[in-house]
């Protein structure tokens, strides 16, 4: 693990990144034949049949859709030779909703109770990514104090995030307490979450124009001392699997993808940083106030599983950095824009003013127009790069909706990354991915 | 100078005159959308453009979607671009110059568009998706099938024209009620 501290603005990185570019094509299209191209109708058919032309010795077998390791619904088709995988193709689309069409139904105001239900493990991302996209379009202004509220929320949503990776990836493979460990670390989170959004999960809290509600009295206290008690157990968590020799092997050297492999294949996020590119939306394209803030980006050196262990782990830390400097620097003034058209008005207000009752009646009947154009606007969650495209004809609902889920396109590395390994290491690969089904699916 | 080259001159002048606002970037119109700019290639250029974007830097496809402009009208396109029902959104980015860059390309219904597999292999789930979703299709991809909707399904549910609701939930297998 190297820390890189500051975004390098020489010539030298993309003399790096076009030689490592060229370089990759060649390791990408070696491991193409790792993906298994077949119609789920022919796997079944080949399955069944014991002298098929694959040869005897190779057995075509399923895996998931419910299959505790698959995290959610992820069905794999796998291809195995003895305990080796040698192709894969992943299936998916068993949560697909059709939430893009719903959002084209849904008028703005309504669109983020929409996206949240996406990556139910840090919704705050996806209602962030549509604002940001829908703040774009409507060329508004947010309050500073929205702005911080938004990126503290988004920071400690990332934290329950990535202990929930730790919970599920310990149970995966077999460090059984370390599930109940990150259980218990996240669940004094989301009672956070209930106290500022009303809601544990889904909470449509970030809105365009700003957030929902303002956080209630005494929320400081409530953090630090949670933040307090967090360090002390991620101490414990260093001591339960980073150092332990059955841990590491498991992990380490499994599941290697390298920088150029990322690229091509689309790869974000923590699987990007493992494998040795120091990229941040956050610190590279900064979006809310990032740029005000201390934090580093961790970057692995081996692109294994055991660097995308170590980055998640040191990603709670970062992010409780971030979130303490929020607790220091929060700044008074508004939660939401005052925009009559956009936010509905104090409710104090529409006592006494008939136009404010007409706004709020207005906002949450027929919601706002937003002038026609499009919009894309990009987020670093927990998993990659998160980002909404809103295409808007002038309307209240949106034209065309596209969310850009990380997950959607990581899962796309997995026939690379469990190339002639073993199928126990399949599952450490899945868990090291990280996939949020609903997202994938959408 | 011979009269051919000063009728082409004269006919530029003419066409810049009609619409003025229309800008060059790697030989094709560019517009600016809130901080990035989009490129409009023809269907025809598309492949050229994006092999040169991925020389210029731009390493990596970090979205691919379609939007379907059944009944949209088209006013945001720069003059010289025609709009079809079709359109192909790309979204690149480049690490090293910290920069995005979109491609529109127009494409009406039942046209293949080129894909971008052999150039960026990380398109082949998005060029799924869109096929599955619009009935796009990619020509030399290596997988066009289905990927969210069963593969069985007709119809492609994001399509303008596609109704909602049409198809009611069923339970297969469930013990029927009396």
């Amino acid at each position: 693990m190297t820390i890189a501290d500051k975004p390098s603005t020489t010539d030298a990185p993309i003399a790096q990144e076009s030689s490592g570019f060229v370089g990759t094509d060649d390791r990408v299209r070696s491991r193409d034949s790792a993906v298994l191209r077949m119609s789920e109708a022919e796997v079944g058919e080949l399955s069944l049949d014991p002298t098929h032309e694959l040869g005897e010795s190779k057995m075509l077998i399923n895996m998931g859709p419910s299959h505790p390791s698959t995290h959610g619904v992820l069905r794999l088709m796998l291809e195995l030779e003895g305990e080796t995988v040698l192709r894969s193709k992943p299936v998916i689309g068993y949560l697909h909703t059709g939430m893009e069409k719903t959002g084209e139904q849904l008028t703005y105001l309504q669109g983020c109770t929409n996206v949240t239900r996406m990556d139910y493990a840090s919704p705050l991302f996806t209602e962030l990514a549509f604002s940001l996209a829908v703040e774009s379009l409507l060329d508004m202004d947010i309050p500073e104090r929205a702005t911080w509220i938004r990126m503290m929320m988004c920071e400690l949503n990332r934290m329950a995030s990535h202990l929930l990776f730790m919970a599920t990836n310990g149970m995966d493979l077999g460090a059984v307490s370390m599930m109940i460990y990150g259980w218990r670390e996240r669940e004094p989170l989301l009672r956070f979450f209930e106290k500022v959004t009303g809601l544990r999960m889904n909470h449509n809290y970030i809105r365009p124009g700003g957030v929902a509600a303002d956080l209630p009295d005494g929320w400081q206290d409530d953090l630090v001392e949670y933040l307090d008690a967090v360090e002390e157990r991620l101490e414990e968590y260093d001591i339960l699997m980073t150092g332990q020799p059955i841990w590491r092997e498991r992990l380490q050297g499994v599941g290697v993808l390298n920088e150029a492999e990322c690229l091509a294949l689309g790869v974000t996020g923590p699987l990007l940083r493992a494998s040795g590119s120091s990229w941040d939306l956050r610190r590279d394209m900064p979006y809310l106030v990032y740029d005000q803030v201390d934090f580093d980006v961790l970057v692995g050196s081996y692109g294994d599983s055991f660097d995308r262990y170590a980055i998640r782990l040191n990603e709670i830390r970062e992010s409780m950095r971030i979130v303490r400097q929020c607790i220091e620097r929060m700044p008074s003034g508004d939660y939401r824009a005052q925009d009559k058209k956009v936010t509905p008005p104090p409710r104090a207000r529409i006592d006494e003013s008939m136009e404010a009752l007409i706004h709020h009646f207005k906002i949450f009947t027929e919601g706002y127009k937003v002038p026609a154009g499009e919009a894309y606007a990009a987020v670093e969650s927990p998993r990659g790069e998160l980002g909404v495209y809103i295409v808007s004809d002038g309307s209240s609902t949106p034209y065309r909706m596209h969310v850009r889920a990380p997950s959607f396109v990581n899962l796309q590395a997995l026939p690379h990354l469990m190339e002639n390994g073993l199928l126990a290491d399949a599952v450490a690969v899945i868990s090291s991915v990280d996939p949020i089904m609903g997202e994938v699916d959408r | 100078m011979s009269d051919d080259a000063t009728d082409v001159a004269v006919d530029e002048a003419e066409d810049t005159e009609a619409a003025p606002s229309v800008e060059l970037l790697y030989g094709v119109p560019v517009a600016e959308a809130f901080g990035q700019r989009v490129l409009f290639p023809d269907l025809d250029g598309y492949i050229e453009l994006l092999a040169e974007l991925r020389e210029q830097g731009f390493g990596q496809v970090v979205d691919l979607c379609v939007v379907d402009y059944l009944q949209h009208e088209r006013t945001d396109l720069p003059a010289t671009v025609g709009g079809e029902r079709f359109e192909i959104v790309v979204n690149l980015i480049s690490h090293a110059r910290r920069e995005r860059i979109r491609v529109r390309v127009q494409a009406a219904d039942g046209v293949e568009v080129p894909s971008l597999f052999d150039l960026y292999p990380g398109t082949e789930a998005m060029e799924r998706e869109a096929f599955d979703m619009f009935g796009t299709v990619f020509s030399d991809h290596p997988d066009m099938s289905r990927i969210l909707m069963p593969e069985e399904w007709s119809g492609h549910p994001l399509r303008k024209d596609y109704e909602i609701g049409r198809i009611p939930v069923q339970f297969k297998g469930a013990p029927s009620q009396g």
